[in-house]
């Protein structure tokens, strides 16, 4: 100790407490911020980051820049994450058709290998979401905490869903052009990962605010609108009242005055007695 | 002249004859009468006379539904929880297990989902009032156009307006209980719309909710008017409507034999009494069908009323839609009046216009009555096209109602036309003053071109698509002829003459003047009967002038 306050007006002294200090930073950044999962660069993976950046010069460096910095016509892909690659290549969102308002979901044109590529050259441009794994979005397959899911699923889907992309997941409008896609047919997968991501003009929901369990409610939710029958019987599109407005007058009030004009029609003879 | 000439027959044989009864049948009418005194007015109206026409049986749908929805309604009651009490729903409808409800939400879901054959009449009560409100809307059109609004049925064409007025509202009503998220969105529609009224909005929405929005009154009282007011008072105007209709007899169209004096069709007993009765088993099987093969407002999947909740397609039923054109299309003004006070343009101006569109049709007998001076009765109906002006207007009317139902639909319409839903919006802002007139001037041109077309008729006879070469070798078309009834039909109408104003000076040489009304009233009667507003029908000498040389040209 007394070595330590004899040397304390030493000319290094300072230099010393400033890289104590430095360490000590560092190292409580190390410890408390959100670790992101460094991609494993295994000679694997830097395969697939070869691979991906040569499709990604054919495919999307003209939007997108060739390094992914992205130009006037296309956004920066770095830090996006391979979940966005998966989500937007994965839906045939990307490579886009043309500009405008929202790009539309089309047909897939790489393959779920080629994809991946893609993605882990995306991916190695800087940390972001990663695709999620079968665990992750896939909704339990027991009956019983499935049903739960699905319960919770809904009061979460009405919260933070419902307003954009209707109540059963049908889509919706939004202003100038833009809109919520409807949610039929779509996997869980995309699903999950364009809540991580937020895709176009969908605000995204990361862990921090929306838990991955609660992701997989969500999807167990929108694949029980989907696939589980109606009780009502047609389900007139689950648009609300304007479809049923609609029904209402062809094939109601329609049907009636057709009834209508063929019981006119049929009418008796007064019988001269 | 009558062509009800059905035999005698049992049910009209005095009962009240002191004689002994035939018949056990006979015994109990007698019974009946003896202290009900029904046979005088079974014998004064069980024949009463009814025209045959399809359009004459638009009412009869109403009617229908209307008997429909109050018998599946009364189902409903029976398990319906008016209670905004909440409660935790572990009912069969597993994707709703463990959720915080309303009772009223709960019980809606249980009549979906465990009371027998409560879907079914869920659907069949809403689809039937889907087709109420509409078929009076046809209904009610089928009167304007015909003009069968005119003296003696103002007062009746008022009461099939507040008919379906009313209708509106109790079916808004009923959309609003089962406290799903759709209705408790329009429940919340009808808040801002309240609060939006200036100086006692915010005390109206106060008394109505009694507390803040949603509190725990408003399902209960949305209850007692949706089953017991609105109904009470529709069950007696629809009485009134129809002894009125007794009282006045129905109208008909121009036809041979067919007067002003008379009514020609078949007896109400036992002609109408089949037909009629058969007609509402099938206005009940077609929407037990429709209720059977298509959902209606399925609650289950709108999840329970939350405030902090909404979906996208949060419409109110078809008919409530103008109004939420209204509120769709109208820019969001909101100005500062007073020292801080909020005046909600946006909502106000759209909450105001809201009456003014219903309104506008319900006054339209009155104008016309004033504007043409006509104050005589009128039995026999007329053609649309013999009317111009009120057919164009009624038109316009029903163009404006579309334009106003498109708004309101514009996220669809947005979303399954690919387009943008501001554009959508700008156009129906344009479209609410433009297309109204548009269809005004087209549809009047169009009937006078009919009248045009009736007149060649008339005159030139129908084309019979046979083509002679005459011996000079001129190509003509063979025309026949119209048979004498339909030239009657074709030209029973009156065409009356515009009203002129009172000459400048009286008898006694003083000046008179005419008022700015005055004025005004003869300038729309010359825009309803004045030159180039309505064809000259044929007179009989041009008839002859033109079938008495060779035929036609």
């Amino acid at each position: 100790m007394k070595k330590l306050s004899a040397r304390r007006r030493h000319p290094l002294a300072a230099v010393v407490v400033l890289l104590l200090a430095l360490a000590a930073t560092g190292g409580l950044y190390a410890a408390f911020a959100p670790a992101e999962k460094a991609q494993a660069d295994s000679s694997a993976q830097s395969l697939a980051i070869d691979e991906g950046k040569k499709l990604f010069a054919v495919g999307c460096s003209s939007c997108h820049g060739l390094n992914g910095q992205g130009t006037s016509d296309g956004p920066s892909l770095v830090g996006v994450g391979s979940a966005a690659v998966d989500f937007q290549v994965g839906t045939g969102r990307m490579p886009a058709q043309q500009p405008g308002a929202q790009v539309p979901r089309k047909k897939v044109i790489y393959s779920q290998t080629e994809i991946d590529q893609l993605a882990a050259f995306v991916a190695s441009l800087g940390p972001g979401p990663v695709a999620p794994t079968t665990e992750q979005y896939e909704p339990s397959t027991d009956a019983k905490t499935n049903a739960e899911q699905v319960a919770k699923g809904g009061e979460l889907f009405r919260t933070n869903c419902a307003q954009c992309h209707n109540f059963a997941g049908k889509g919706g409008a939004l202003t100038n052009g833009k809109y919520a896609p409807s949610l039929e047919g779509v996997d869980a997968k995309h699903i999950y990962e364009a809540m991580q991501t937020g895709p176009q003009n969908m605000p995204s929901f990361p862990d921090t605010t929306m838990p991955e369990e609660q992701k997989r409610e969500i999807v167990a939710f929108v694949r029980h609108t989907n696939d589980e029958p109606n009780p009502g019987g047609l389900a007139l599109g689950s648009l609300g009242p304007v479809t049923e407005g609609l029904f209402g007058w062809i094939f109601g009030l329609g049907t009636l005055i057709a009834i209508a004009i063929w019981v006119a029609a049929h009418t008796t003879k007064a019988k001269k007695s | 002249m009558s062509s009800a000439s059905g035999t005698k027959n049992s049910a009209s044989k005095p009962a009240s004859t002191r004689a002994k009864p035939a018949n056990k049948a006979e015994a109990t009418a007698d019974w009946v009468d003896g202290r009900l005194g029904i046979y005088s007015l079974a014998k004064a109206n069980l024949r009463k006379i009814f025209p045959d026409h399809w359009s004459f049986m638009l009412g009869e749908i109403c009617l229908y539904s209307f008997i429909i929805i109050i018998l599946t309604g009364v189902y409903l009651t029976l398990f319906f929880k008016p209670s905004m009490a909440e409660t935790v729903y572990h009912g069969t409808y597993l994707p709703l297990n463990g959720i915080r409800m309303s009772e009223a939400y709960a019980s809606t879901v249980n009549i979906s989902f465990e009371v027998r054959g409560g879907l079914l009449i869920r659907q069949i009560h809403h689809w039937a009032a889907l087709v109420f409100v509409a078929a009076m809307f046809v209904h009610m059109m089928r009167v304007f156009f015909t003009g069968a609004f005119r003296k003696p049925r103002e007062i009746n064409w008022l009461f099939g307006f507040l008919l379906l007025c009313l209708g509106f509202f109790d079916g808004f009503f009923g959309y609003s209980l089962p406290d799903d998220l759709l209705s408790g969105t329009g429940i919340r529609f009808m808040e801002g719309a309240i609060l939006a009224v200036p100086l006692v909005g915010t005390y109206i929405q106060m008394f109505l909710f009694g507390g803040q929005f949603p509190g725990t009154d408003i399902i209960p009282r949305f209850f007692t008017i949706h089953v017991l007011l609105i109904p009470g008072i529709m069950l007696g105007l629809l009485v009134a409507h129809l002894i009125l209709v007794f009282y006045h007899k129905h109208t008909q169209w121009a036809g041979p034999g067919k007067t002003e004096k008379n009514v020609v069709g078949m007896p109400l007993m036992p002609v109408y009494m089949a037909k009629a009765g058969g007609f509402f088993f099938l206005v009940f099987g077609i929407i037990a069908v429709m209720s059977a093969v298509a959902t209606i407002n399925p609650v289950w999947a709108y999840g329970p009323y939350r405030p902090d909740q909404v979906s996208t397609d949060a419409q109110p039923d078809w008919y409530m839609g103008f109004a939420e054109g209204l509120i769709r299309f109208m820019p969001g003004w909101e100005v500062s009046v007073w020292g801080g006070h909020t005046l909600n343009l946006g909502v106000f101006i759209p909450l105001m216009i809201f009456p003014l569109v219903l309104v506008a049709i319900a006054v339209w007998p009155f104008i016309e009555s004033w504007v043409t001076g006509d104050k005589r009765e009128h039995h026999i109906l007329d053609r649309p096209r013999n009317a111009p002006v009120r057919t164009a207007f009624g038109a316009a009317w029903i163009a404006l109602y579309l334009v106003l139902l498109v708004g309101g639909g514009n996220d669809l319409f947005a979303t399954h036309l690919h387009m943008s839903i501001n554009t959508i919006t700008y156009a129906v802002r344009v479209g609410f003053f433009v297309v109204p007139v548009l269809t005004f001037i087209v549809t009047k041109r169009w009937c006078l071109g009919l009248q045009r077309r009736d007149k060649d008729k008339v005159l030139h006879g129908r084309e019979s698509g046979i083509i002679k070469r005459l011996p000079h070798g001129e190509f003509i078309e063979v025309h026949t002829p119209l048979a004498q009834k339909d030239l009657h039909t074709l030209t029973a109408h009156e065409q009356p003459q515009p009203l002129e104003l009172p000459a400048e000076t009286d008898e006694n040489g003083v000046a008179r003047k005419a008022g700015v009304i005055a004025k005004t009233r003869v300038k729309l009667s010359e825009g309803f009967y004045g030159e180039g507003n309505q064809i000259a029908k044929p007179t009989t000498e041009e008839y002859h002038e033109i079938t008495s040389g060779h035929g036609h040209h």
